[in-house]
């Protein structure tokens, strides 16, 4: 058994992960792929189809040019290749979500290949590799009866355009991951084509993993994941399955090649238990729709409306602001992140104080929530911070400030005012009772005099309480210091 | 045999129809027939003729990002066997 252990330590070292994600985004256009419907979100069931979307026969599927903006923008933004010419291909399955028997996508020839993004893990920089992205559209939704073995189906998202995003298989641990589908999901938000709601569904993700032997050139044999619909969860979802192959592998089984699901509740994959058809899509030319042509006016027309993107707000954030990496990847990672940020440094000269409350005090009581929905404006939190700069409420004050301000979405101002919170800065004020304390504490005043400045901790403790924390703590240094040596 | 019963059953089975003996020694016959006729295609040279998967040359037919209005939910579900208010119904996959 120990000798079993060590046997298995001593391995453990010896495997090397590898990830490669696909993901679904949602493209953020007014209406689906082909059809004029509305996209919606919480409508009506079935209160947004039409005969092309439903699936009806002799209908015309035609193209949503943003469609096609939207993808030629991702692929611009990764530095990949746009196709210039591309076409639709069907992808055949039978399920009770797919009303024309086969999903419009693209195969052989995607409209983006060859690309890559560059992701930043504990300080150590790693090119990506993105293999293809193509257009398709998205299936309907089934809602399963709770009690009889029946499903509803909801048709109205059926049709929404969906980009695929697929990766190499460059990522070798959870962590690479987890960083990859963040920086993809960043891109997406500040290019503004996509919602990246993963709760809802708008931003999804699947990986392959598979573990091999370090030093060995082929892959081992893979498993592929879905169902994790945050971005914890398809990091542990990851680490789960490097552990289970692991140990697998270690007794001396074999992987089977098959499709998990990760359960949130138990922390594990599941087998979906050969629930799995062998695929067999039949793919074939789309022939419905046109090939689609891209020219290089529209290419240069797209580039141009190019934002900032992360990487380069990024390294814009460490000069302009003298910020660190850490910070400024950090601050960068989401749109609405980095505009708080910017919103509250302008109401503030000291910006790396903005990045120190943010990532800290703000991050915190976030409690990962979306920073959209944070009741504290960037503009209050600037001013809170200018409050501490000015020394009209002290650092530790501040915070106790903060927190209720992100429960009530005060102003700082209003808080101080309410609570009495105003720094005591008045000299003549703050001398009164410093005498005080050192008369009513000969001994420790000894102490301090022979030597034992550590004493001095002891006196502004006793200011602080007598000021309810209030008492401007550089001042109260410096009075005790004149008071005690005169 | 340009085609094989297996791969006739196999075929069958992806468009979920369930073929009795007779019906799968009959199909395999004029599949096979089929594809011995279409692949009368081979004989001619393509050497200089370049792929194409559209009987037409037209590119790029694109509609504007412009909501129209689509169907109401009665008209959707209409044709459907099995339905409530607002849903088709199915029996359950999964």
């Amino acid at each position: 058994m120990v000798l079993r252990q060590i046997r298995r330590q001593r391995y453990m070292m010896n495997f090397e992960t590898v990830i490669g994600l696909e993901i679904h985004a949602q493209l953020k256009t007014r209406t689906k792929i082909f059809c004029g419907c509305a996209l919606s979100f919480g409508d009506p069931p079935n209160s947004h189809t039409c005969p092309v979307c439903l699936g009806m026969p002799g209908v015309l599927p035609v193209l949503n040019k943003k469609v096609v903006e939207y993808a030629i923008k991702m692929g611009l933004a990764t530095n990949s290749q746009i196709n210039r010419f591309n076409q639709f291909a069907r992808k055949n399955y039978f399920y009770p979500d797919l009303p024309k028997g086969y999903q419009t996508s693209q195969f052989d020839l995607p409209i983006v290949e060859h690309g890559s993004v560059e992701i930043d893990v504990d300080g150590s920089k790693k090119t990506i590799g993105i293999t293809r992205m193509h257009m398709e559209e998205d299936a309907g939704k089934l809602i399963h009866d709770e009690r009889e073995p029946l499903s509803y189906v909801d048709l109205n998202r059926t049709g929404t355009p969906l980009l695929e995003i697929v990766s190499e298989p460059d990522l070798r641990s959870p962590q690479e991951a987890y960083a990859y589908l963040k920086k993809i999901h960043a891109i997406l938000r500040y290019l503004d084509i996509c919602d990246g709601n993963m709760q809802e569904g708008s931003f999804r993700c699947d990986a392959n993993i598979s573990l091999r032997p370090v030093g060995q050139e082929e892959f081992g044999i893979r498993t592929e994941l879905k169902n994790m619909n945050s971005f914890r969860n398809v990091q542990n979802a990851l680490e789960y399955e490097v552990r289970r192959q692991r140990d697998l592998l270690l007794d001396g089984e074999t992987i089977i090649q098959e499709t998990l699901l990760w359960n949130p509740d138990s922390n594990r994959t599941e087998s979906m238990r050969g629930k799995e058809d062998a695929h067999d899509y039949r793919y074939f030319p789309c022939p419905d729709l046109v090939p689609v042509e891209i020219d290089e006016a529209w290419i240069d027309a797209i580039r141009k409306t190019l934002p900032e993107l992360p990487d380069e707000r990024k390294n814009r954030f460490i000069e302009e602001y003298n910020l660190p990496e850490y910070d400024a990847v950090i601050l960068t990672g989401s749109r609405e992140l980095a505009d708080y940020f910017e919103t509250a440094a302008r109401l503030c000269a000291n910006a790396k104080k903005v990045s120190n409350w943010i990532m800290t005090e703000l991050l915190r009581e976030l409690k990962g929530e979306d920073i959209s929905g944070c009741k504290v404006a960037p503009e209050q939190l600037g001013e809170l911070i200018a409050m501490v700069e000015k020394g009209t409420i002290s650092g530790k004050i501040a915070k106790t400030v903060f927190i209720d301000m992100m429960a009530t979405g005060k102003d700082p101002a209003v808080i101080v005012k309410e609570k009495n919170l105003v720094q005591v800065s008045d000299e003549g004020e703050l001398q009164a009772m410093v005498e005080e304390i050192v008369a009513a504490n000969p001994d420790q005043a000894e102490q301090f005099r022979q030597g034992k400045t550590k004493v001095m901790g002891f006196f502004v403790g006793q200011l602080m309480k007598k000021t309810k924390g209030k008492a401007n703590p550089k001042m109260a240094n410096e009075l005790f210091v004149r008071t005690l040596t005169e | 045999m340009k085609i094989s019963r297996q791969e006739v059953e196999h075929v069958a089975h992806l468009a979920r129809l369930n073929l009795s003996e007779d019906d799968l020694v009959k199909m395999t016959g004029q599949l096979d027939e089929i594809l011995n006729y279409v692949a009368k295609l081979e004989e001619l040279d393509t050497t200089d003729i370049e792929p194409t998967t559209h009987a037409f040359s037209v590119k790029n037919a694109y509609r504007d990002d412009i909501a129209q209005e689509s169907l109401t939910q009665e008209e959707s579900l209409r044709n459907c066997a099995v339905r409530n208010n607002e849903a088709f119904i199915v029996p359950r996959i999964l």
